[in-house]
């Protein structure tokens, strides 16, 4: 309890394990440049401009719909981009710059881009023929081929820095939700990812469950860890959130510090959607 | 704690109706126990059955080496549908047009034609080709095999069940590669896993749930299946059977042989496909069903009555 705050660190925005070689760690961390995306024929995002430096903490908010989660999985790949350009840490998501021409990446090397970026979803997505100690052991020795004992420390370690030591036997049909879900933060960082994305990570908790998720959260952006948290807990956006994005009809209505756009608006339709949520 | 009265309430009056009364159960159960008296009795009496050649085939040797003939083959069979299965599933699921479309036709061909005409045409072979040879396509050749000395009787009902179960465990297989939540494919892809590992790691573990019940049945339904290679000159169980009373001409008791060890080796594959299932079922319910011992270990052990409970007066 009374460690020294650098050491309980959940892994760090500073010195990143960068995997890929031309991530620069010195720019922005996201930056999207004009990002489209359409799903057939619904214009999803209707150009995305952001940046997000190291260690920020940026909170995403707006009406369902509104594409702040398929922006969010444009990060990770997850979705392809229709147009514009998108980096996390300086390389481009999804292709290679040879001169002029974009190449697709192939699949190897797409999955070599996710390893350093985490992402936590709504719904958990724990394996559930897996405890909750292999559920995190399993990308670390699986994906970066480590030794088991050393990720079982780690694992452990994890466990323990969300409150679960006493679970690692279980299976995630045996946690609660909002026990799942810091399983699943746990999952994310084991593969020490320098950017982590939350995709409404709480909305799918009871009430009384959304306090623990949140407080792991909390201590990841205090130790330092660069995080877009796409969510509807205002009030964490307020206290935590570094930045805010209001996003509606697939479009950046308006961004800024938490505070300032949360007690003063100045859209309309920023005004219209906190006025339902506030 | 508050105070609860947990003394046992005095219990109300039970309402005394007449119960509806259920003459069906009645009369279908004269019909049952008549037709089963009436089965009893035949077993009994009918000459014809001759239990005494049963008895002494039971344990024939031809017959138990029929009997290893056909798990050989239902085994040998299944392991070629199941892996052929697996990878035409993954064939019809790929983003590749040209895989999913072969799969499909190999699907659609072996699915739309009888598995004993598939059976006899592997037999027949011979007929189609007459040699077999190594080399490069439309080229010289290397290496050439007579096809009647590389598909014995054994091969052609191994190839023609096995060929035929993989179009049928594929549809299967894939049903349960679907039943697993995308969701899980995206989260083993955000750790940085690839699509084959995805696959092996995190998405098959768990289609054997669905995919576990129904390959059961296609186990149990190819061990009886495999008779079908008796037409083929395949002495399996049922062509055992058949050699003997095309002998000596008792074909009932020899039938009822046959039967009586099908239907053992099919309980046998029944309690194996419980436990199996049970194994792949862990993660998904809270707690594993006991299994049958378990069970009656438990109901041995615990005959005592629960001892009446203390009401907890609440002091804390």
């Amino acid at each position: 309890m009374t460690e020294p705050q650098d050491s309980v660190g959940f892994g760090s925005g500073s010195g990143s394990p960068s995997g890929s070689g031309s991530g620069s760690g010195s720019g922005p961390m996201v930056r999207a440049e004009g990002v489209h995306k359409f799903f057939g024929r619904l214009h999803v995002l209707r150009g995305i401009d952001l940046e997000v430096e190291p260690g920020e903490v940026m909170c995403v908010i707006g009406p369902s719909g509104s594409g702040k989660s398929t922006f969010l999985r444009c990060i990770n790949h997850l979705e392809k981009i229709d147009s514009g350009r998108l980096w996390v840490d300086g390389d481009l998501v999804g292709y290679r710059q040879r001169g002029e021409k974009l190449h697709e990446m192939r699949e190897r090397e797409v999955a070599a881009q996710r390893r350093d970026i985490g992402m936590v979803f709504q719904r958990f997505n724990l394996f559930p023929h897996m405890t909750a100690l292999e559920n995190i052991m399993e990308a670390p020795v699986q994906v970066r081929g480590e030794s088991k004992a050393a990720v079982r420390e780690r694992a452990m370690d994890l466990l323990d820095r969300v409150g679960l030591s006493e679970k690692v036997a279980s299976y995630p049909s045996q946690l609660s939700g909002g026990q799942q879900q810091r399983v699943a933060i746990a999952r994310a960082l084991a593969m020490e990812p320098k950017l982590m994305l939350f995709d409404e990570p709480t909305s799918a908790l009871d009430p009384e469950l959304v306090g623990d998720v949140l407080d792991v959260m909390r201590q990841l952006a205090v130790d330092g860890m660069t995080m877009v948290v796409v969510t509807h807990e205002m009030g964490f956006a307020r206290e935590v959130g570094d930045s805010l994005v209001f996003m509606d009809a697939g479009a950046i209505v308006e961004q800024g510090r938490p505070r300032d756009v949360l007690t003063d608006p100045q859209h309309q339709r920023t005004q219209d959607f906190l006025s339902k949520v506030l | 704690m508050t105070d609860i009265d947990t003394t046992e309430p005095v219990r109300p009056e039970t309402i005394k109706a007449v119960p509806v009364r259920h003459p069906g159960r009645w009369v279908s159960a004269v019909i049952v126990l008549v037709l089963a008296a009436m089965l009893v009795h035949m077993l009994f009496t009918n000459p014809n059955l001759d239990w005494s050649t049963f008895g002494k085939y039971f344990f024939d040797g031809g017959i138990l080496k029929g009997l290893v003939a056909t798990l050989e083959l239902t085994v040998i069979a299944m392991a070629i549908g199941i892996v052929g299965g697996v990878i035409l599933a993954l064939m019809r699921l790929s983003a590749n047009p040209m895989l999913s479309s072969a799969a499909w036709l190999y699907i659609w061909f072996f699915r739309g034609t009888p598995v004993l005409v598939q059976l006899i045409f592997w037999f027949n072979i011979k007929a189609l080709f007459g040699d077999i040879s190594l080399g490069i396509p439309f080229g010289p050749m290397f290496i050439t095999w007579d096809v009647n000395s590389l598909v014995t009787t054994f091969v052609a009902a191994i190839l023609g069940l096995g060929l035929n179960e993989a179009a049928y465990m594929s549809e299967i297989v894939r049903a349960g590669i679907l039943s697993v939540d995308e969701g899980q494919t995206e989260a083993a892809q955000a750790l940085g896993m690839r699509r084959l590992k995805v696959m092996r790691r995190i998405v098959l573990p768990q289609a054997m749930r669905v995919i576990i019940p129904p390959t059961g049945n296609e186990t149990i339904s190819m061990l009886k299946t495999t008779s079908l290679a008796s037409t083929v000159a395949f002495t399996e169980l049922l062509k055992a059977g058949e050699d003997i009373f095309n002998a000596n001409y008792r074909t009932i008791p020899l039938l009822i042989v046959v039967s009586v060890w099908y239907i053992i080796v099919t309980s046998v594959l029944s309690v194996g496909q419980y436990y199996l299932e049970r194994y792949f079922g862990r993660g998904s319910s809270r707690e594993l069903p006991p299994t049958p011992l378990q069970r009656l270990r438990r109901n041995l052990t615990t005959f005592h009555v629960t001892p009446p409970r203390v009401p907890e007066r609440g002091t804390s």
